[in-house]
């Protein structure tokens, strides 16, 4: 939206960009890979933190009517990860289990998204409400 | 730049995806094949895939949309230039291509093409 990324930085290691458009989610992938390379992972990782980022906020574009990420650049003692949280205000997940089940689809997708995304990710939760949003965070750690 | 190309070699049609596809550019790159196999009666599209290091489920469901409209066509389709550290996500995530020819390299998939087309008699 209007604020340029830099300006809704919050620390050095905190950052929110908006996922608005189909162009946002080339973003979100091209600023996950960078933060991955930051953060030391090696070309597996990156590229798996990188997948489940473009499924999530695919998502959040698609169920969610757009939201945004939140990058979380993790330095506990010598290990180092990324965390990615995807919110929207959409409409919610009935069921979170379900929607969880390799090829459940209520779009024109294969039903990976989810799935996918937790299975690429080392530490997956999910939050819904029916009515007043999702929120889905990832962390991968080197 | 808002189009992949898509190029036309004897029988073939050559696509190589050099920038990192939103969306919509993927679709538009799936009708975009669909008409030139029409168009060029093409027997085989090769896809070379070695600079794309992302291929999620969305872009995975493309490349198969392609392959399984091909075939209906008529043309057989192999995709070429898998990087490795794509091909093991693409596992994890729980992606097989289903019904997608690969092949190493743009050589190797070109060597697959012909042979495919000369064992369905149409050489």
């Amino acid at each position: 939206m209007g604020l340029a990324p830099a300006l809704v930085m919050t620390a050095k290691e905190r950052e929110v960009l908006p996922i608005r458009s189909q162009e946002d989610i080339v973003r979100v992938r091209q600023a996950t890979r960078e933060r991955a390379i930051v953060q030391g992972f090696t070309l597996v990782d990156q590229t798996k933190i990188v997948t489940a980022a473009s499924e999530l906020a695919r998502n959040t574009l698609q169920h969610g009517g757009g939201g945004d990420v939140t990058f979380e650049l993790l330095n506990a003692g010598s290990r180092r990860g990324l965390r990615l949280v995807f919110t929207d205000k959409g409409p919610g997940i009935p069921n979170v289990e379900l929607a969880l089940r390799d090829g459940f689809s209520t779009g024109a997708g294969l039903g990976l998204g989810l799935s996918g995304a937790r299975r690429l990710s080392n530490e997956f939760t999910i939050e819904s409400r029916p009515g007043e949003g999702t929120r889905v965070a990832i962390t991968r750690w080197r | 730049m808002d189009k992949i190309p898509i190029l036309r070699m004897g029988r073939f049609l050559l696509v190589t995806i050099q920038v990192d596809m939103h969306d919509r550019l993927a679709l538009q790159l799936q009708d975009d094949l669909t008409q030139r196999i029409v168009r060029d009666r093409a027997h085989g599209v090769l896809i070379d895939i070695s600079s794309l290091e992302v291929v999620d489920s969305f872009m995975g469901r493309m490349i198969s949309n392609i392959a399984a409209t091909a075939r209906v066509l008529d043309a057989e389709t192999v995709v070429v230039g898998m990087q490795p550290a794509v091909a093991i996500t693409l596992v994890e995530l729980g992606l097989s291509l289903e019904g997608v020819r690969t092949a190493l390299n743009v050589d190797k998939g070109m060597a697959l093409l012909r042979e495919q087309v000369a064992a369905a008699g149409r050489t």
